[in-house]
């Protein structure tokens, strides 16, 4: 066993459905006791590593150590982990008890004796009904359930149901407790109550606790360490606070809690350009470099006409109970602030933003490259196996396409690009969003929507599993089912080979 | 308000239609006498309960009784065969995928459908081919084909509505494949396999048609002995209607313990522990 305090530890965890990465190169390690918390939208993959950890499903490729020990391979039933179901998964046929104690009637536990001829033994042994008897009440008492032993578990809310179903795995002093979603059926108060009683209970009991959810307040108030994941990728891994403050790009930022994403550019040292103005920064980054920028509304300081640094006017006004949100216009782009003063409404008013509050972060988008791109016999550039129309002439410098399709250069020499491997590039300026699914070239789902301010940055994802990432400015909806065109004239290609290898003889 | 009468006026009509016939069976088992006359029902004599002595001690007594014993026999054997085969077939099914799943079910639905004829007749069919001689076990066989397909019916909604997390927690609490089955998803769906077993007695119980294929000619059931004595003489022997009788009160006692265990859990013995 090694010397360290790392529990469990996923090294390059794949894990393919189908042929479809549903987990790609997962990478973690979890410290003894520590509250980790698997973040992210429905289908990044999350429940099915929890999964894979609580051995229901096995890796593609990866290893899984438990306290330095590769378990990859164990059935559910030999690892040392209890998992806690999202629809409680009690077994309805027996009563609160029976339930509880359904995993210590099946343990076998070592103990050593000392035979006649005084030589030390180990030997295995069930535990007997006073010491299940005696476990079972105690974690009845850890959930808060006493004296509903005998209950009839059909006959229990919601909320008692999650808490047998956190007695009956917590019972067997698991090294690791999953909990997969727990909270997800039950109210919001009930949700809260339970937050905060799994909290004291992981710090009364001192078990690792993994937990996985898609509500970023849950995550943020209960866990010691955040994995934010997004399609089968690890996003970020961090402390709450890190998660918030220091989002590493625009859809952690985006995803957790409420946030103004800009697109920015780098114009000095710690000087950054967005909504039409310079601001100081205190994050360096290279000049004239395209970065995301996230600020926080409740770090948005709003004042009074030119008491600030950027005036705007104000269009919109809520009351949120313990602050106001206000949306502000700044030429074209809306700044959401969040403040307890009250300002009017439909006046021009100011806002100044301290530099430490200007997260900046690396642009995860610059351009669309579809690296397996091949030229077909139409002279058509192909991406998620459809043909998009480009201009092909781009390849050989001053040439043009005779009659029969082939590249003719300046000196008359021929190409044929049939079945030629391309780089294909389209900036997210060019490709066209279109409602009907028939009228673009390649159809898709809309997988993603990050708002910028004064446009949106959205994903349509084919059914090839192709990427296409667009700024566009109209308003779209997540799961929207759309297709993209491209103008030819705007895909950039270059050869993956030389180009003479193509000419024609 | 006329609405509503007519309403109920319909299904009480429906009612009659369907049950009057057995009605009328049932208060003629108990008039001895060769026909149905309501003359003779009306002035009162000959109520009695002599067609059921006659039916046991007559001529063909020892027949019926025998007929009675095979009947059972051949019911509760087979039953509790398909029930077990049923009962895995339908855990296989569930466990087995999706698109699977969805195959199998419709193949499993197919001799449901299928004219029971055609089931005898194949059955019958593969006998000879293989070159078994027809017995119990041909009949018995026979009777596990009919009444297969609607255990794994009545086991599969069970199945349906069980979390699907069930298994796997069974295993997550240390359980092998084996004990989770046993222990979790068996006492789990239970009450569907008692009224499938139920059902698959009622339908073994009056069985005709896969009963004459399959049996040897020497095995008498109850439907074959009712439809020998009525295609051999003409006329139908009073006797058949406390037969018949008899038969419609077990079959209805059966069909009260399938509403009862279907529609309820089965009763858990509340013990105390130390």
């Amino acid at each position: 066993m090694k010397n360290s305090n790392k529990i469990i530890e996923l090294k390059n965890i794949c894990k393919e459905y189908d042929g479809v990465l549903a987990v790609d190169n997962f990478n973690l390690y979890v410290k003894k006791g520590e509250f980790v918390t698997f973040l992210g939208p429905s289908g990044c993959g999350k429940t099915t590593t929890l999964r894979m950890i609580a051995g229901f499903e096995m890796p593609t490729s990866g290893v899984i150590l438990l306290n330095g020990e590769d378990i990859s391979k164990l059935p559910p039933y030999e690892r040392p982990v209890n998992t806690v179901f999202q629809r409680y998964a009690l077994f309805t046929h027996m009563d609160v008890y029976d339930n509880i104690a359904f995993g210590l009637k099946l343990k076998k536990i070592k103990y050593t004796y000392v035979d006649k001829k005084g030589v030390t033994k180990e030997k295995y042994r069930k535990y007997t009904n006073e010491e299940i008897d005696e476990k079972v009440r105690k974690a009845l008492k850890i959930v808060d359930l006493e004296e509903f032993e005998y209950r009839d578990v059909a006959t229990l809310s919601g909320g008692q149901q999650q808490r047998i179903a956190i007695a009956r795995a917590i019972v067997n002093e698991p090294q690791i407790l999953l909990l997969d979603e727990p909270l997800g059926a039950l109210d919001l108060k009930m949700r809260k109550e339970m937050q905060e009683e799994l909290k004291a209970m992981h710090k009364k009991l001192g078990i690792t606790f993994i937990y996985v959810t898609h509500d970023q307040e849950e995550a943020l108030t209960m866990s010691d360490t955040i994995v934010v994941m997004k399609d089968g990728m690890i996003q970020q891994i961090g402390t709450p606070e890190d998660i918030y403050n220091e989002p590493k790009n625009a859809f952690v930022a985006d995803f957790i809690g409420e946030s103004n994403i800009y697109s920015a550019t780098m114009v000095g040292d710690k000087m950054v350009r967005f909504i039409n103005h310079n601001f100081v920064c205190v994050d360096e980054f290279e000049l004239h470099e395209k970065v995301d920028v996230v600020i926080r509304p409740e770090d948005i300081i709003l004042g009074n006409e030119n008491e600030g640094m950027v005036n705007g006017k104000l269009i919109s006004k809520t009351f949120k109970g313990v602050h106001y949100e206000y949306v502000m216009m700044v030429g074209r782009n809306e700044v959401v602030i969040q403040t307890t003063d009250n300002f009017e409404i439909n006046k021009i008013a100011s806002i100044s933003i301290d530099p430490f509050n200007i997260h900046i972060m690396k642009k995860e988008f610059t351009v669309n490259k579809y690296s397996d791109a091949w030229i077909d016999k139409n002279n058509n550039v192909v991406i998620s196996e459809e043909p998009f129309e480009c201009d092909i002439t781009q390849l050989v410098p001053g040439s043009h396409v005779d009659e029969e399709g082939y590249v003719v250069d300046q000196h008359g020499i021929k190409y044929d690009f049939t079945d030629a491997d391309v780089i294909a590039e389209i900036s997210l300026k060019d490709i066209e969003v279109i409602d009907n699914e028939e009228d673009g070239i390649v159809s898709g789902e809309i997988v993603s929507i990050i708002y910028k301010g004064d446009h949106y940055q959205i994903i349509v994802r084919t059914e090839e599993d192709e990427d296409f990432v667009i700024d566009t400015e109209y308003t779209w909806n997540e799961f929207d089912k759309v297709s993209v065109k491209v103008d030819p004239k705007k895909i950039k290609l270059t050869l993956k080979a030389e180009v003479k290898e193509y000419v024609k003889d | 308000m006329v609405k509503k009468i007519f309403a109920k006026g319909f299904i009480y009509l429906m009612l009659l239609l369907m049950y009057a016939p057995i009605i009328l069976l049932i208060i003629f088992s108990f008039v001895e006498f060769d026909h149905i006359d309501f003359r003779q029902l009306v002035s009162g004599e000959n109520i009695n309960f002599n067609l059921y002595k006659e039916l046991f001690t007559g001529e063909d007594g020892e027949t019926v009784v025998q007929a009675f014993k095979n009947t059972l026999l051949v019911a509760v054997v087979s039953a509790m065969v398909s029930t077990i085969l049923g009962t895995f077939a339908a855990i296989g099914m569930y466990y087995s995928g999706k698109k699977m799943r969805k195959a199998y079910e419709i193949g499993g639905q197919i001799p449901i459908l299928n004219p029971e004829i055609i089931t005898a007749l194949s059955l019958t069919i593969l006998f000879v081919f293989v070159g078994i001689q027809f017995n119990f076990i041909t009949l018995l066989i026979g009777h596990v084909v009919l009444t297969i397909p609607f255990v794994v019916l009545s086991i599969l909604p069970k199945l349906k509505q069980m979390d699907n997390n069930i298994y796997e927690a069974a295993l997550d609490l240390g359980a092998k494949p084996s004990k989770a089955l046993t222990k979790i998803i068996i006492p789990q769906i239970m009450p569907g396999i008692l009224s499938g077993f139920i059902l698959a007695v009622t339908l073994s119980l009056d069985d005709y048609i896969i009963t004459a294929f399959t049996r040897n000619n020497s095995f008498v059931t109850l439907s074959t002995y009712v439809y020998g004595v009525t295609s051999k003489r003409g006329a139908i022997p009073p006797t058949l209607r406390a037969l018949t009788t008899i038969i419609v009160v077990v079959t209805l006692i059966v069909l009260l313990i399938i509403n009862f265990t279907s529609g309820k859990k089965p009763m858990k013995k509340r013990g105390t522990r130390v």
